[in-house]
C-alpha cells in the first residue's frame, strides 16, 4: 500500500501550492521503498516520482550548462529512478546562519511537520502552546530535550506559514545563540524528532518548486552560496569530470565490442557470422572488471575529497589545537579559553589547501582524565583520529615532552602525519626543542613501528626534502640557528615536521604546503587521474562491475547467449549514464562495423 | 456532423502491399466502411524481394500481428514451403520462425480473405491527392479524377512514392519492376506540409532452378512438423522445399571489383540511403575486402515456379555484371537469370511527423504505415498497417489510440522507435532493439496481446477463450511442479551426475531441478516415478515450453520487470501539449530544439529523442512539477495517447497474464 496525496481542487489555492488542503489517500501499488504522490486535479490522477535525496551542491547552481546543475541533476536521472525530492514530503532543517562570529545563529525548519516538530522541544516563555501561534510572530522561551528534560538554549522561535513563507511551506525559525555547539544541539535535536537534514540549496530549490521564486533569483541565491567555495575547487571537479569521462568511455568501448559479437550471434544467426571466441571474450571481460575495480577504489578518494580529506588535529591538552584550528581557518570557530580540556567535543571545520577539501578535525586534548564529560570527549577524539586521513599532532615547544607526548608520537603513522610543533613564538631557540621532538619521534619503538626506509637501510635526511622544516626553523629564528641542525641520535625517518606559531601565524603557509605534500603523495590522490567524483557515479560504476563479473559467470558456466547479453547490456548501459552514451545506436554501429551481414 | 452527406467510405488505404491489407482488414473488421486503392489489384500483397515472413526479430513481430488478430501469421501459415524455428541452440527469448513462402500462393490467400471481408471495397486506381480542410482528411482524388470521400486515409504506399528503379546505368520511373509509380502523391503531401525524404533499398537477380548443381550446396531443410505463426490453426501438413546455401569466392569479388565503376553506387545515379545490414554485393565487397567468402542463400519462390531467389546476392549492376557474378559462385555456373536484381530508390515520410498511434501530426485523420515510414521488410510494415488501421479506425469511432509499450510488444519498440528518434536508413527490426527482449518472445506473445485483441474487437470470445485455457493451465501445471517433489533415489542421482548435474540430498521441488540447464522438461520426468508422471501425460506442449521458459529465466525477468516498474513513473509522465519548450531554461539549445520539433507527449518518449541527455530530463521534470503544481488544470486533458496505451497496462499485468513469473 502506498501513501497518496491528493489534492482536491475545490480547496486548491490559486497557485494551487495550499499544503493543508491536501488530503491523505490510500493507494495500491508502488515501487519497493518508494512514495508515490499522485495530484489530483481536475478528476484526474499523475503519478509524481517518488522521493530519492540528491547529493550533489546546489542543484540551481546556474542554468546554461553549468555542470554543477547538471551533475545535480544528473544524480537524480543516474539512479534510473528519475525520481526527485518531493517537496511536499519531508521536512527539512539546516542551520541557516554562515558560521561565525556573531550574537545569534538561525536554524531554520520547512515542510508539513515543521510546527509539530518544533512544539515537542519547545518550551514558550509564557507557557502558550506553539500551535494556535500567530503567523509571523516571535516566540521567546526554550528548546529543551523531550527526552531528558535538559534545556539546550534559549531561543526566539518565528513562525511563517504556508504559504507566506520563503518556501512556501510551513517554516519555523530557531534563533539560537551564537556558536556553532548550540546550533548544533539544536539541529541535532530537531533531526531526532523528525526533520531531515537539508541538501546544500534545497530551500532554495522548494522555494522555486513552489513558484515562489524564479529561475533567475534561484541562482542568484545560488550564485552568493557558491561564492563561498573556490573556483579551483569547481574547475577541479570539471577538470575530473572530463578525465572520468574519457576512462568510462575507454572501459565502454570495450564492453561494446564483446557485446556486439555476443548480439550478432543472436541476430544474425543465420548469417555467416564467425562463432564467438568465447575464452578471447572472457580475457577481455576480466580485463574490463579489473579495470572498473580500480575506477572504483578512486571512488573512495572521491569521496574523501568530496567531503573532505579527514585531518585530526590532536595533542595533549593546551598545546594550542583549537588556537591552531581557528587560525588555518583564519577566524574563531571553537571555543578557545585557558583551561585544559574546554573542547569538550569534536569539532569539524572544512577547509581547501591546494584546491582540496579538508575536513580539519578538532579534539579535545588527549589525556588521562578523571572528568567523564572529557573522557567521552578523548575517547571521541582516539576515535577520530584512527579514522582519519591525515593526523596533525600538535606538540608544545615551549615545554617539555611529557609522556603523552610520546604516547601519541608511538601511535602515529609517518605517511600520514605531520608534527606541528606550536608556539615557537615563545622560544628564542626553537631549533633545540625541535631537536628534541624529532629525535623522540624517532625512537625505536616496539615492531610496530619500525622507522626504516623501505630498503631497510635508515634513511637519509636530505637537505632539500625534510630540509623545508629545518629551514623554517632557521628563518624563523630570531637569534641566528645557521645550518641544519645536527642531532645526536640517528636522523629520523620520514618526518614531516614544522614549527608554527598559532598565535602569530608563524610557519603556517608551510604546514599548508606539507598537507598538501601528504594528501597527494601519501593518499595517491592525484589530481590528473580521474575519480569517481559522485555517489551516483560509484553507484553506476558498480552496477557495471556486477553486470561483468554476471556475464563472466555466465561464460564459464556456459549459460545463454542471451542471458550474457543482458548483462553486458546492463552494465554498457549504467556506463553510458555516467557519460551520456546511448546503448542501442552504439550498439548496432559496433555490429555493421565489425560484421558483414546482409541478405 | 448536421447535414453533411454521410462520407463514402469511414477508412481509405491507400497502397494494397503488407501494411496496407493489415489496416484495410483491421479497419473493415472493426465495422470502418474501409476501401483500399490500389494501382495494380492484381499485385495485392506481393512480394517483391525475399519471398519469405519472420527471421530473428521480424518472427516475433509476425507473432504479434497474429496475436493481436491481425492476418500476416495466417496467411503465411497457409502459404509456406519451408518453416523453420531459428536459434534453437540459443535461449528461448531470441528463439523466432521464419518461413519460406510460395510468393502467389501468399497473394492470392491474401486476395481471398480481402474478398471475404464484408465491409472491404478494392479499388484500382492511382490516389494523386488528398482532400484536407481545416487540417483535417475529408477524401482522395484520383488521377483518372474519381473522387471517394473518407473520414480517415492511411497511407501504405511502400515504395511507390515517385519509384526510380536504377540497373547498371539505366533507370526508369517505377514502383516495382513493371509497375509505375505514384507520380503524383508526393507533391500533394509536400503541399500538405509534410517532409518527403529518399531512401533506396535493392533486390537480387532471380535465377531458374532448373539450371542450378544442388550438389556443390549444402542443403537447407525445415522442421517437421512445422512450426506455424498463427495461434489460431495449425498449418497444413505439406512437403516442404528445400533451400541450398553456397558461397561467393575470390572470382567473384573479383567481378564485383572490376566493374564496380558500373554500379549506381559509385555512379551515385541512385541518390538516397540503403540498409546496413541489408548490403549489395557490391557494398559488401567494398567494406569488407579482406572477406573471401560471402554467404547465399539460394531459395525457393513457390510451388508453381521454377524461379529460386538468391539471398545475398542483392545488387544493382548491369545485368550482363549480375551474369558474371552468378557464375562465379559454386553450384551456379551455370545458372540463368530470370529477372535481374535492381535497386529502387523512393520517397518516404521521415516517420518523426507522426505520433505514436501513426497518425501524422499535422493533418488529423492521415495515417501512415509500412515501408512508407521509411522501414524496410514484410513484417515491420504489417505490424505498422495493423495499428494504423486499428487507429484509424477507432479514430473514427471516437475512441483514444491503441499505443503499444516498449516493455510489452515489439510493435511497440517498433512504433516508438520510429516516432522518436526517427530513421537515417530503413528500419529493419532486431531482437537488440528491445531493451526488454527477455519478456517479448515467441512463446509470450499470445498471453501479452490477445486479452488486447479481444478488447479491441478483433478477436472472436473463442480465441480469446483459447488463450485464457493456455494461461490457466500455465498456472495449473506450474503449481503442480511446484507441489511435485524429486526424490533422492540412487537411480535418480545418478542419471543427474551423468547429466553433468549435482546429485540431490533431499526431496527437491521439479520447479527448482527445471532451473538447472542441464536438466529439460523431458529429463525432469525421467525422474519421476510412474504414478506422478502420469499427471503429466496430457499436458501441451507450449505450456511446457513456457513453463520452461519462466522457470529458465526467472531471475532476469524478475529484474527487467523491476526496472519496467521504475521507468513507470516517466513513462506515463505526460507533458502538457502546451508547454513551449522554448521557455525551459537549463535545457540545451539543442534539446529545446528537438523537444519542440518531435513534441513528446511523455517524459519517457522525451528522454528517448536523440540530442537530449539525462541532465536535460531531469531539468523537464522539474519544470513539469512546477507546472502541475502551480497550475494544476494544465495537465488534465491528457490527450496523449499514452495513457490508453494498453488495455493490459502494467507489469502488473504481465504477471497476471504470465503466471510463474512472480
Amino acid at each position: 500500500m502506498v501513501q497518496v496525496e491528493g489534492v482536491t481542487p475545490a480547496s486548491a489555492d490559486a497557485d494551487g501550492s495550499d499544503q493543508s488542503a491536501r488530503a491523505r489517500r490510500q493507494v495500491p501499488g508502488g515501487a519497493e521503498g518508494s512514495t508515490i504522490t499522485a495530484m489530483v486535479a481536475g478528476g484526474k490522477e499523475f503519478a509524481r516520482p517518488a522521493r530519492t535525496p540528491c547529493r550533489q551542491d546546489s542543484i540551481l547552481n546556474g542554468s546554461h550548462g553549468d555542470s554543477a546543475w547538471r551533475i545535480a541533476t544528473e544524480d537524480i536521472v543516474g539512479q534510473g529512478i528519475l525520481s526527485q525530492v518531493n517537496y511536499a514530503q519531508d521536512t527539512i532543517v539546516a542551520i541557516s546562519t554562515p558560521t561565525g562570529p556573531g550574537a545569534i545563529g538561525i536554524v531554520r525548519m520547512s515542510g508539513p511537520d515543521s510546527l509539530g516538530i518544533a512544539g515537542k522541544a519547545f518550551r514558550p516563555a509564557r507557557g502558550q502552546s506553539l500551535q494556535p501561534a500567530e503567523n509571523f510572530c516571535l516566540l521567546y522561551g526554550h528548546v529543551f530535550d523531550p527526552d531528558t528534560g535538559d534545556d539546550v538554549d534559549e531561543v526566539l522561535l518565528a513562525v511563517m506559514r504556508a504559504p507566506r513563507s520563503y518556501t512556501r511551506e510551513d517554516v519555523v525559525e530557531l534563533h539560537c545563540h551564537g556558536g556553532l555547539a548550540a546550533q548544533r544541539a539544536v539541529l541535532r535535536l530537531l533531526t531526532r524528532l523528525g526533520a531531515r537534514p537539508a541538501e546544500p540549496g534545497e530551500f532554495t530549490r522548494r522555494a522555486f518548486l513552489n513558484g515562489r521564486i524564479d529561475l533567475a533569483q534561484a541562482e542568484s541565491v545560488a550564485a552568493i552560496v557558491a561564492a563561498r567555495s573556490s573556483g579551483a575547487l569547481r574547475a577541479w571537479v570539471r577538470q575530473l569530470e572530463g578525465g572520468l569521462s574519457g576512462r568510462v568511455r575507454g572501459i565502454r568501448r570495450e564492453l561494446l565490442s564483446v557485446l556486439a559479437q555476443v548480439e550478432a550471434t543472436v541476430d544474425f544467426s543465420e548469417e555467416d557470422v564467425e562463432p564467438i571466441d568465447w575464452q578471447a571474450a572472457a580475457r577481455v571481460l576480466a580485463n574490463v572488471k579489473q579495470e572498473l575495480t580500480v575506477l572504483l577504489r578512486t571512488a573512495l578518494v572521491g569521496r574523501a575529497l568530496e567531503s573532505g580529506v579527514r585531518t585530526a588535529i590532536v595533542g595533549k591538552p593546551n598545546v594550542g589545537k583549537s588556537s591552531l584550528l581557528n587560525a588555518l581557518l583564519m577566524r574563531e570557530r571553537a571555543i578557545v579559553s585557558e583551561i585544559p580540556g574546554t573542547t569538550r567535543d569534536t569539532v569539524e571545520e572544512l577547509l581547501e589547501i591546494g584546491g582540496m577539501p579538508i575536513c580539519l578535525v578538532d579534539t579535545a586534548g588527549i589525556r588521562v582524565s578523571g572528568d567523564r564529560v572529557e573522557q567521552l570527549g578523548i575517547e571521541r577524539s582516539i576515535r577520530a583520529m584512527q579514522q582519519a586521513d591525515l593526523v596533525l599532532a600538535v606538540f608544545d615547544l615551549s615545554a617539555q615532552l611529557e609522556e603523552e607526548d610520546y604516547s601519541l608520537l608511538a601511535q602515529l603513522d609517518p605517511d600520514r602525519s605531520i608534527l606541528v610543533a606550536n608556539k615557537v613564538d615563545l622560544l628564542i631557540d626553537a631549533s633545540a626543542s625541535v631537536a628534541r621532538l624529532l629525535e623522540a619521534a624517532s625512537e625505536p619503538r616496539g615492531p610496530a613501528r619500525e622507522l626504516r626506509g623501505p630498503g631497510g637501510e635508515v634513511r637519509e635526511t636530505a637537505a632539500g626534502e625534510k630540509g623545508l622544516a629545518y629551514r623554517d626553523l632557521v628563518r624563523y629564528e630570531p637569534a641566528g640557528l645557521g645550518g641544519e641542525i645536527t642531532l645526536e641520535k640517528p636522523a629520523l625517518t620520514g618526518w614531516r615536521l614544522c614549527a608554527v606559531s598559532a598565535l602569530n601565524g608563524e610557519g603556517l603557509e608551510h604546514l599548508r604546503a606539507l598537507v598538501q605534500e601528504v594528501v597527494t603523495a601519501g593518499m595517491g590522490v592525484h589530481l590528473e587521474e580521474p575519480v569517481l567524483a559522485s555517489e551516483r557515479q560509484r553507484v553506476l560504476a558498480k552496477e557495471a562491475a556486477e553486470g561483468v563479473a554476471a556475464a563472466l559467470s555466465g561464460i564459464e558456466a556456459m549459460w545463454g547467449e542471451e542471458l550474457i547479453c543482458e548483462d553486458l547490456r546492463g552494465a554498457v548501459r549504467a556506463l553510458g549514464r555516467i557519460t551520456g552514451e546511448d546503448l542501442t545506436p552504439d550498439l548496432l554501429d559496433e555490429i555493421f562495423s565489425r560484421f558483414c551481414i546482409g541478405k | 456532423m448536421g447535414t453533411r452527406a454521410r462520407a463514402e467510405f469511414d477508412v481509405v488505404v491507400v497502397g494494397g502491399g503488407h501494411a496496407g491489407c493489415e489496416a484495410a482488414l483491421a479497419a473493415a473488421r472493426l465495422g470502418c466502411r474501409t476501401g483500399l486503392i490500389t494501382l495494380h489489384v492484381d499485385n495485392i500483397a506481393l512480394m517483391p524481394c525475399n519471398p519469405a515472413v519472420g527471421g530473428v526479430g521480424k518472427g516475433q513481430l509476425t507473432r504479434e500481428v497474429d496475436a493481436l488478430g491481425g492476418e500476416q501469421g495466417r496467411n503465411t501459415d497457409r502459404s509456406f514451403v519451408q518453416m523453420k524455428m531459428l536459434n534453437t541452440s540459443k535461449g528461448p527469448a531470441v528463439r523466432a520462425l521464419r518461413a519460406q513462402t510460395d510468393k502467389r500462393l501468399y497473394e492470392d490467400w491474401m486476395k481471398v480473405t480481402l474478398s471475404r471481408t464484408a465491409e472491404l471495397r478494392l479499388i484500382q486506381g492511382e490516389v494523386s491527392d488528398l482532400d484536407v480542410s481545416r487540417e483535417t482528411v475529408t477524401g482522395v482524388r484520383l488521377a483518372d479524377g474519381r473522387r471517394f470521400t473518407c473520414r480517415a486515409v492511411v497511407l501504405a504506399t511502400g515504395t511507390f512514392l515517385r519509384g526510380k528503379i536504377v540497373i547498371g546505368d539505366k533507370s526508369l520511373p517505377a514502383g516495382r519492376v513493371g509497375e509505375l509509380p505514384a507520380r503524383y502523391l508526393s507533391a500533394s503531401l509536400s503541399r500538405l506540409g509534410l517532409e518527403l525524404d529518399r531512401f533506396q533499398s535493392a533486390t537480387p537477380p532471380r535465377i531458374d532452378g532448373a539450371t542450378i548443381n544442388p550438389s556443390r550446396m549444402s542443403l537447407q531443410v525445415g522442421d517437421e512438423p512445422p512450426p506455424g505463426f498463427s495461434h489460431w490453426e495449425k498449418p497444413a501438413p505439406r512437403r516442404q522445399l528445400p533451400c541450398y546455401l553456397t558461397h561467393t569466392t575470390e572470382a567473384t569479388h573479383e567481378v564485383v571489383a572490376k566493374h564496380l565503376h558500373l554500379s549506381p553506387l559509385k555512379s551515385g545515379s541512385v541518390s538516397g540511403k540503403g540498409p546496413r545490414y541489408c548490403p549489395s554485393i557490391d557494398r559488401k565487397v567494398i567494406n569488407f575486402p579482406d572477406k573471401p567468402s560471402h554467404p547465399v542463400f539460394v531459395e525457393p519462390e513457390g510451388v508453381t515456379t521454377r524461379e529460386l531467389y538468391l539471398q545475398g546476392l542483392t545488387t544493382s549492376l548491369p545485368v550482363f555484371v549480375q551474369e558474371k557474378i552468378i557464375h562465379s559462385t559454386p553450384g551456379l555456373e551455370c545458372a540463368r537469370l530470370v529477372r535481374p536484381g535492381y535497386a529502387v530508390e523512393y520517397d518516404y515520410l521521415p516517420p518523426q511527423q507522426l505520433t505514436l498511434s501513426l497518425e501524422t501530426k499535422a493533418i488529423r485523420g492521415l495515417f501512415s504505415a509500412g515501408q512508407i515510414n521509411g522501414t524496410s521488410g514484410y513484417e515491420e510494415a504489417a505490424a505498422q498497417g495493423l495499428i494504423a488501421g486499428i487507429n484509424a479506425a477507432r479514430y473514427v469511432h471516437d475512441q483514444p489510440p491503441l499505443v503499444l509499450r516498449r516493455d510489452q510488444a515489439y510493435i511497440g519498440v517498433l512504433i516508438d522507435d520510429l516516432v522518436t528518434k526517427g530513421v537515417d536508413e530503413p528500419y529493419r527490426m532486431f531482437t537488440s532493439r528491445a531493451e526488454y527482449r527477455l519478456l517479448l518472445r515467441h512463446d509470450n506473445a499470445m498471453e501479452r496481446l490477445s486479452q488486447l485483441g479481444y478488447e479491441l474487437g478483433l478477436l472472436t470470445a473463442d480465441q480469446l477463450e483459447k488463450a485464457l485455457r493456455k494461461k490457466r493451465d500455465v498456472e495449473t501445471y506450474g503449481a503442480l511442479l511446484e507441489e511435485t517433489l524429486v526424490h533422492p533415489t540412487d537411480a535418480n542421482n545418478e542419471f543427474l551426475e551423468r547429466l553433468g548435474t549435482a546429485a540431490l540430498d533431499g526431496p527437491t521441488p521439479a520447479l527448482k531441478l527445471l532451473k538447472r540447464p542441464q536438466v529439460g522438461f523431458a529429463e525432469l520426468l525421467t525422474l519421476l516415478p510412474e504414478g506422478v508422471r502420469r499427471r503429466w501425460d496430457n499436458v501441451p506442449a507450449e505450456v511446457i515450453e513456457q513453463l520452461t521458459v519462466q522457470v529458465r529465466y526467472d531471475g532476469y525477468i524478475r529484474r527487467q520487470l523491476a526496472e519496467i516498474k521504475r521507468q513507470r513513473a516517466t513513462e506515463t509522465l505526460a507533458i502538457p501539449k502546451e508547454l513551449d519548450f522554448w521557455a525551459l531554461e537549463g535545457l540545451t539549445f539543442e534539446a529545446r530544439s528537438k523537444l519542440h520539433h518531435l513534441r513528446p507527449t511523455t517524459l519517457g518518449q522525451a528522454s528517448r529523442v536523440p540530442g537530449v541527455s539525462p541532465a536535460d530530463i531531469s531539468v523537464l521534470l522539474i519544470h513539469l512539477q512546477r507546472v502541475l503544481n502551480t497550475l494544476s488544470r494544465a495537465c488534465t486533458t491528457h490527450e496523449a495517447t499514452h495513457e490508453r496505451g494498453a488495455l493490459v497496462t502494467g507489469p502488473e499485468d504481465y504477471e497476471a497474464a504470465c503466471p510463474g513469473t512472480e
